[in-house]
């Protein structure tokens, strides 16, 4: 298949979604089911593809930028199509593949008003697109470009599909719609944090010119080759600034406490599509930069940052936990998860060892899995009980019990419990500040440990709790009459993939670490190398 | 990739290791036996699964099932457990499940003295509460839910029996604390009851803090989590696990505390009760909750060789807990609570025990009390079946009415008591003369815990007393409409074969005459160190025995007398007000618990929520300030500035003005120059920065 090796599957795997959506374009509006059938096969594909690419993969070899290509774009800037994958970027990839054909089953009966499916899936598909993108850029700008488009769909998403509640504004005390409050401070931070990010990016550019290597360049293991061992001093002074503007760029998309105020609303607002894509993959963008560019091609500087980024962690899982228990939204509970969750992720990059960050990747993954699931029974739900007050429902478990019983597993899953996807990545994570890069500093690492693991104490609180109010109990009087059903087909068919993925990444989790553990230990070789020189 | 390799080296150093360690005695690989082993561990998850997919379409929502599995758990320890007898067994099998830098990850298989005892214990238990259950249960409004979680039950347990690395152990460790939340909490119409089963959780997850932190200290030190690796670095002394080896140890410990419910996190286990009693007599009484004495045995070489002085704070906790909790037994009426407080209580026995350095009576009082404190709560819940109530104020009398269930809870509280030549007084006594031992062996404080263990001794007698013969003497005070009567067959007969056990059990350990229970226990890869007396403590004998008596007939001359009011014996018993207070409110301590959750729960979490509110008024305060000063450069500067200067030199351009103007009222693209304008800004800065 060497067609597929040289870069033509990755290619089709991102472009697909981009050809379908072109084609939804071109068909009448009314076609519904046509368009539903041009979304679905074309995800398949593009999901196919992409465990094509699993087989093909060269895991002796994960630590390897593979299956790629490198075509000249942008001469005059030496912009390049460079695309590639290694064992960070494979498990990652496949997520997001995975993730959007459930995506769109679920969708399938389940459209959030104003209805409009094809509109709707033109966007999921760009999403896919985008995010499939970012995953196997090698080039700055492509990562950019990619890393941008996602913002649109997404914005419109949450703008035109999104919960119609009024709220009121702080300071302003204006009444607005929570979809365009949401979506527009979803747009705002995150465009913020872009900015910043294309500033750094250009000035690695700039800067790499004035290396020894001499030649401007955007491509990202050139960077990083150039950072751990052409000429590592090559950015000089202007180091530290470049990092800060990368480090906001990733750190709003994670989102780490304080930029993550724009999550809890975005969430809430968004349809269960999106909630779940935005909580699935959008999240794992912000930590992916930082392990595949941060770290890289900043290796000192992040060593210089890992203490506050560490602080910051630690900071996002007690927070975010604690927020979480004043919650009365569930599906805004859920959404407050996510950043005490992200925060076991980015604490394990912080600690800049094999093991830290090999947890932060299967921490993305079974998040992404995980953390999707959740929302979209958080969705069904509030479909069929028209809302998401906690104080109202109660005794979920009874009036529906299959669903019940999957937010049940789903909670376990999320609280971290071993033997589920979501253990070894909190669990790695804090194996891996016990004993963080040399050089690092071990107490400060150590107390970030004790307080994370007592986050894990806290997480389990939020979910149980939130178990215990929704699930459990005898249902309200309110919902006698009302007639409830319990999990359709189309449900059924995109949770329990994703089911079946939480228990087999918990029991055998060789199949995300089997791709990652060569490519992070190539990572941290080439820090170690840089910081040492 | 199973490592066939490793696997082969691990078995061939195991050899080796135990002709080293100079056993005396040859380990044999077990063969097949050994290593089919698995079988045990994975049926029950098969089961588990089976029943939750199928369990509705399956005769009594798949119980007899389950009792299939674990009848197969029983024999197959029960052989394993024989051809030990006859060939000590040290076996690993080990499957690689991932690989993180230099770290293996496995999924493990141990099979020698500790573990195959505890199969065993496990087998047995789970093949008498099952069958108890099946009659038990029926009926219930969840029988589905029930089986499959008491499947998963046994199988999260041979999970952390078998865990040939310490990770393993942690998963089992929290999977048995899954299935503990989902049956305390089987009946979750009630707040109470869900309540309680996430009070167990939490509790525990807060003594699992330790025990993480306690599972990758030595796991990074050594760099294996193989009890093999660490156990072997930690009797060569490594120099790492010696400098960490206090903390480490006191860090399992803690997460033993959790589970093995000790002082200050024994709160969880007398509410633990709300579940079905077949849970509470195999999970909360014989098995689950051993599992901390388990990991201590377990890691006994290791407390042994680089955490010694940990083991005196380990026999404190123990002491402890075995006089507080024995206490609050006196003062309860829920039959279930009593026997809850009891198994703190003996709980704390097994721990100073193994905190004296006495490897084997701590073991082998936890198998001993498997026996008859599972057929103590199994016969509560007989009694509870027959007058719908859990409070012995509506018993009483009922030995006329169940015989069967009288005679077995009779000899089961015997055994508990330290009656002479049942179970329990074979162990306690060994615990009692190891604690004498220890306190002339290097532990002098251990004379203060033996004291406290013959204080116990005789206290136990005491409330067990009070409850054989207010449950099942005087006159029955139940709904007289609603004669009780005798259980069916299928719970009786667990109770008899139970009964056996309690009679016979602690004849596998007599100091100094037989002891094969010795034997087992220190077949295995590592000499654990036992420190205990070879042969019978006269000195403690008679006192533990005499406590044990004294009790009973001080509980006899209270409690005893047919057809005597409550108010009579109230007379005749009262504990003084203060101290009955105290023991009504357990002490304050759950008090002082829910003092600290609310505060969490209330201020804590609301101030962080604030905060969030405060960002956000900090951002739309950014957000405000720039489209001020927008407006402000707009019309202050670029309009009135620079446009009037011009205006005032060519006069008449307020037909564009006006243009602008209306196009400036769109909001949108008001942020969007801001924005552009503030990036802008940002950027000359940033490059005047980074080009110095």
């Amino acid at each position: 298949m060497e067609w597929f090796d040289s870069g033509w599957g990755l290619t089709l795997i991102v472009f697909i979604p981009t050809v379908a959506a072109a084609i939804l374009l071109a068909i009448p509006r009314s076609e519904e089911g046509a368009a539903k059938m041009i979304a679905l096969v074309a995800s398949l594909i593009s999901f196919f593809l992409s465990v094509v690419a699993i087989f093909q993969f060269d895991f002796g070899r994960a630590d390897q930028m593979q299956l790629g290509t490198k075509l000249e774009w942008i001469t005059s800037i030496n912009a390049n199509y460079a695309i590639g994958i290694d064992g960070i970027s494979l498990p990652l990839m496949v997520l997001s593949t995975f993730v959007v054909v459930l995506a769109i089953i679920y969708s399938w009966d389940h459209w959030p008003e104003p209805h409009n499916p094809k509109a709707f899936l033109i966007l999921i598909l760009f999403l896919a697109t985008g995010m499939a993108g970012t995953f196997v850029a090698r080039d700055l700008v492509l990562f950019f470009i990619f890393f941008e488009l996602v913002l649109l769909p997404m914005y419109f998403m949450i703008g035109v599909w999104g919960d119609k509640q009024q709220v009121t504004l702080p300071i302003v005390n204006r009444v607005v719609e929570m979809r365009l409050y949401a979506s527009i401070k979803f747009f705002l931070f995150t465009l913020f944090g872009s900015a910043f990010m294309l500033l750094g990016f250009l000035a690695l550019y700039f800067k790499s010119g004035d290396s020894q290597l001499g030649i401007r360049t955007f491509d990202i293991e050139v960077l990083s080759d150039i950072a751990t061992r052409v000429d590592p001093g090559f950015l000089g002074s202007a180091a530290p600034w470049i990092f800060a503007a990368l480090f906001l760029g990733f750190a709003v998309k994670v989102p780490m406490w304080p930029l993550h105020t724009w999550l809890p609303d975005a969430h809430t607002a968004a349809p269960t599509v999106g909630s779940v894509l935005l909580a699935a993959i959008l999240l794992k963008l912000g930590t992916y930069g930082f392990v595949r560019i941060s770290l890289p091609i900043l290796p000192e500087q992040s060593m210089n940052w890992a203490p506050i980024i560490a602080v910051l962690a630690v900071i996002s899982i007690i927070y975010g936990s604690l927020a979480c228990l004043a919650q009365t939204d569930m599906k805004r509970l859920i959404a407050f998860s996510s950043v005490g969750h992200m925060g076991f992720v980015m604490l394990g990059i912080s600690t800049m060892t094999t093991i830290g960050i090999n947890a932060a990747v299967i921490g993305m993954v079974a998040h992404g899995i995980i953390t999707g699931l959740l929302f979209f029974v958080a969705g069904s739900m509030s479909h069929r009980y028209h809302t998401r007050e906690m104080s109202r429902l109660g005794g979920n478990l009874k009036l529906m019990p299959v669903m019940g019983g999957i937010l049940g597993f789903t909670a376990m899953a999320s609280l971290g419990l071993p033997g589920l996807a979501g253990f070894w990545g909190e669990f790695m994570a804090l194996v891996g500040a016990f004993n963080p890069l040399d050089g690092l500093d071990l107490t400060l690492f150590r107390t970030a440990m004790v307080i994370g693991a007592i986050g894990t104490v806290l997480t389990a609180g939020y979910l149980l709790w939130m178990l215990q109010k929704v699930n459990l109990g005898e249902p309200k009087a309110e919902w006698a009459s009302v007639e409830l059903h319990d999990v359709e087909r189309t449900e059924l068919l995109a949770w329990v993939p994703l089911l079946v993925a939480i228990v087999a990444l918990g029991v055998y989790p060789k199949i995300v670490l089997g791709a990652t553990d060569p490519a992070v230990a190539n990572i941290v070789e080439n820090i170690t190398r840089a910081v040492g020189s | 990739m199973v490592n066939l390799a490793t696997l082969a080296l691990s078995a061939g150093s195991l050899l080796a290791t135990a002709e080293e360690e100079g056993h005396g005695v040859e380990l044999s690989d077990g063969g097949l036996l050994a290593q089919y082993a698995w079988l045990m561990v994975v049926l029950p998850f098969v089961a588990a699964l089976f029943i939750t997919l199928y369990g509705k379409r399956t005769p009594r929502g798949g119980a007899w099932i389950a009792v299939g599995t674990v009848g197969f758990v029983l024999v197959y320890g029960l052989v394993l457990l024989i051809s030990h007898w006859a060939t000590p067994i040290a076996h690993t099998e080990n499957i690689n499940i991932a690989t993180i830098g230099q770290f293996d990850i496995e999924w493990g298989v141990v099979v020698d003295g500790l573990s195959i005892m505890m199969f065993f214990v496990v087998g047995a238990i789970a093949t008498a509460s099952f069958t108890y259950a099946v009659s038990y249960m029926e009926g219930d409004i969840r029988e589905t839910a029930f089986w499959a979680s008491f499947s998963l039950f046994a199988g999260a347990m041979l999970v952390l029996v078998s865990a040939a690395n310490i990770l393993q152990m942690l998963v089992g460790w929290e999977l048995v604390g899954l299935a503990s939340y989902l049956l305390i909490g089987h009946y979750w119409e009630e707040k109470e009851n869900s309540s309680a089963a996430m009070k167990a959780f939490l509790v525990n997850k807060v003594a699992d803090v330790g025990l993480i932190i306690g599972v990758l200290i030595p796991a990074l030190i050594v760099g294996s989590f193989r009890f093999h690796d660490i156990l072997g670095a930690a009797v060569e002394g490594n120099p790492g696990l010696v400098k960490y080896g206090f903390v480490i140890g006191l860090l399992l410990f803690i997460g033993a505390m959790g589970k093995s419910a000790q002082f200050p996190f024994h709160v969880w286990l007398p509410d633990a009760m709300a579940g079905p009693t077949p849970v509470s007599a195999l999970m909360h009484a014989a098995t689950m909750v051993t599992a901390g004495v388990y990991l201590l045995g377990r890691m006994f070489p290791f407390y042994n060789s680089v955490a010694i002085d940990v083991l005196p704070i380990v026999m404190w906790i123990g002491g402890i807990t075995m006089l507080i909790a024995g206490l609050l037994a006196i003062v309860q009426d829920d039959i279930k609570r009593v026997l809850a407080y009891s198994t703190v209580s003996q709980l704390g026995y097994m721990v100073a025990a193994m905190g004296a350095g006495a490897y084997t009576a701590g073991l082998f009082h936890l198998f001993t009390h498997a026996f008859f404190k599972s057929l103590l709560f199994l016969g509560a819940g007989s009694v509870i079946h027959a007058v719908h109530s859990n409070n012995m104020s509506d018993m009483g009398g009922l030995r006329k009415y169940m015989p069967t269930t009288f005679w077995t809870f009779g000899i089961g509280s015997l055994a508990l008591a330290g009656f002479p030549l049942l179970a329990g007084f074979f162990s306690k006594d060994e615990v009692l003369a190891s604690l004498n031992y220890a306190s002339s062996h290097g532990t002098p404080s251990a004379t203060f815990v033996m004291w406290i263990g013959i204080v116990t001794a005789f206290i136990t007698a005491f409330y067990m007393a009070r409850a054989v013969f207010l449950t099942f003497f005087g006159e029955y005070k139940g709904d007289p409409a609603h004669e009780p009567h005798e259980s069916p067959r299928l719970m009786t007969v667990p109770l008899q074969a139970l009964a056996v056990g309690a009679i016979v059990a602690g004849y596998f350990n007599v100091p100094g005459i037989f002891t094969p229970f010795t034997d087992w226990l220190s077949g295995r890869e590592f000499a654990p160190g036992d420190h205990h007396a070879e042969s019978f403590d006269i000195f403690v004998l008679v006192l533990g025995s005499l406590a044990g008596l004294i009790g009973i007939a001080i509980g006899y001359s209270f409690f005893f007398a047919d057809g005597e009011s409550q108010e009579a014996r109230d007379r005749r018993f009262r504990l003084p007000g203060p101290i009955h207070t105290l023991l009504v409110n357990k002490y304050y301590i759950d008090d002082f618990y829910m003092l600290i959750v609310n505060f969490i729960k209330r201020p804590l979490a609301n101030a962080a929520n604030w905060l969030n509110g405060l960002i956000d008024a900090a951002v739309s305060g950014t957000g405000i300030l720039m489209s001020v000063l927008g407006k402000f450069v707009y019309e202050g500067l670029d309009q009135r500035g620079i446009d009037a200067s011009i205006n005032a030199i060519g006069g008449g351009t307020g037909e564009a003005g006006g243009a602008l103007r209306y196009i400036q009222t769109g909001k949108v693209q008001q942020y969007a120059a801001v924005l552009f304008i503030g990036v802008l800004l940002l950027a000359v800065g940033f490059f005047i920065v980074t080009s110095r």
